[in-house]
């Protein structure tokens, strides 16, 4: 189970927390600017790896904190 | 899948060879549905399935084997609609027994938002094709005597929607059916074989990369579930797919019928009874997207004190098992299928939550797609492009519990 350490609050668990998404990047091989909105409206990078995300301490101090996670794992890593 | 299966069902494995018409990368039911119908319906034999692991070990053996069509878009009711019509007659086509038992679908209705929401729903259902009536609680009551209408006191049921077609299968059986089916027509299936790469030929997709050598093929079709992202990444191709695990657990048997499928907004599950007597009981999929198949006491914890409020009867039951899929949803919550603006190069994804009803269907329509090179009308909808052209398919509504 994912346990998150908020910098106000100390390591809580998940449920406390609601998932921010991740920033988007649209790839530079894209140029066409229209299809460059496309892709940062609809497509996501989808990572099986370490991803940077945003989170949101709902149920907590109700600020937003950014993290890295292992989306292979589930777990938050340095 | 052990021997006595083999036995049972008659797979025969083949060595692969260098070069196919089609290959088919996923070896799920959508992948092999897609493969029993190009050498049934279109005579198109030459074709391979490359699965990395065994085949229906990804969400095809995952989900929690619940087909209907009471979907919340006119092109999603028809489309489903369509497949559990295919459904109702698979077992005869394909010569073998897969458990497919109708049983009803109420989706209970604990609020007038959700009253409202269930009516409309209804409505829709019933122009596009697939029944769905509003029953009031005594109706429910009847026909799943197990339900407290008081809801705990928590959840008071105001009434529900009810689809009579609603059904069940053994989910391995349909997988390990549509590979017999298509085996027999000359179909090879290769096991543990990983594809780790597309071949390119300048902008076309030629062949696939895999553990153990290269296949070319005229036609790649990624029926890959929750790793389409990378399948896509090889092809330059981007997906508005995230994946998010789904948990599910089922308890031990109870000794009595619990004949309805019964499905739960407010609540967030949905309880069905397996064949054995187990109750299957399913959830939504997590909020974060993640990759880990791990299963979480919280959610069981959760879970089972919301469905026990509504079905106390589920109190003295044990859990027996858990387990999570990781399913590869969509930006709008709605499938794509057909091809992706690269030459030789299909996919059909976005099935997470929702695949298992779908697989006759979308086996079917992308076979014809493949066969015809024409995108079959049911399919239109559902292209890839369509988030360019603005005509996103919002289907939340209906997906899984919300």
């Amino acid at each position: 189970m994912l346990w998150i350490s908020c910098p106000g609050c100390g390591r809580r668990p998940v449920e406390e927390f609601s998932f921010g998404g991740e920033p988007r990047s649209v790839p530079d091989r894209i140029t066409d600017p229209d299809e460059r909105d496309v892709d940062y409206a609809w497509m996501y990078d989808n990572v099986a790896g370490v991803t940077t995300e945003r989170w949101f301490h709902r149920a907590g101090c109700r600020r937003w904190l950014t993290l890295r996670r292992d989306t292979t794992t589930d777990t938050v890593v340095d | 899948m052990n021997e006595f299966v083999e036995r049972q069902i008659a797979l025969e494995w083949r060595e692969p060879k260098r070069s196919y018409d089609v290959v088919i990368v996923g070896g799920g039911g959508h992948g092999l549905a897609t493969a029993y119908y190009l050498a049934a319906r279109h005579g198109i034999t030459n074709v391979a399935v490359v699965e990395a692991g065994y085949i229906g070990s990804g969400n095809s053996g995952r989900n929690t084997t619940i087909i209907r069509a009471n979907y919340g878009i006119p092109e999603a009711i028809r489309f489903y609609q369509h497949s559990l019509d295919l459904y109702r007659t698979l077992e005869d086509e394909l010569s073998c027994w897969m458990m497919f038992s109708t049983k009803g679908l109420i989706w209970m209705a604990h609020t007038e938002t959700q009253m409202r929401a269930e009516r409309a729903r209804c409505l829709l259902n019933v122009a596009c094709g697939a029944e769905t009536i509003m029953i009031t609680p005594q109706q429910a009551k009847e026909l799943c005597p197990q339900l407290d209408l008081s809801g705990g006191g928590r959840y008071p049921v105001l009434g529900a929607s009810y689809h009579p077609g609603a059904a069940t299968a053994r989910h391995d059986r349909v997988v390990w059916a549509y590979a017999q089916g298509a085996m027999r027509h000359g179909v090879d299936v290769v096991q543990n074989r990983k594809v780790t790469g597309l071949i390119r030929d300048g902008a076309r997709v030629t062949g696939v990369e895999t553990s153990a050598g290269p296949i070319s093929a005229g036609v790649v079709l990624s029926a890959v579930g929750s790793n389409v992202s990378t399948m896509a990444a090889y092809a330059d191709v981007r997906l508005p797919i995230r994946t998010h695990p789904l948990q599910a657990f089922v308890t031990n048997t109870y000794a009595q019928s619990f004949a309805p499928i019964v499905g739960d907004t407010e609540l967030l599950c949905y309880v069905s009874q397996s064949a054995r007597g187990e109750m299957v009981i399913g959830a939504e999929f997590d909020p974060q997207p993640s990759y880990s198949l791990r299963s979480s006491f919280n959610f069981l914890q959760s879970c089972a004190a919301k469905v026990t409020a509504l079905l106390p009867f589920m109190r003295d039951l044990r859990i027996l098992r858990q387990w999570a899929g990781i399913c590869d949803i969509s930006a709008d919550f709605s499938p794509i299928m057909g091809g992706t603006g690269v030459d030789g190069f299909l996919v059909t994804t976005g099935w997470g939550t929702w695949g298992f009803k779908a697989i006759p269907a979308g086996g079917e329509q992308m076979a014809e797609l493949i066969a015809t090179g024409r995108i079959p009308a049911l399919l239109e909808p559902f292209r890839l492009d369509r988030f360019a052209a603005d005509h996103a398919m919002a289907d939340q509504g209906s997906t899984g519990t919300h």
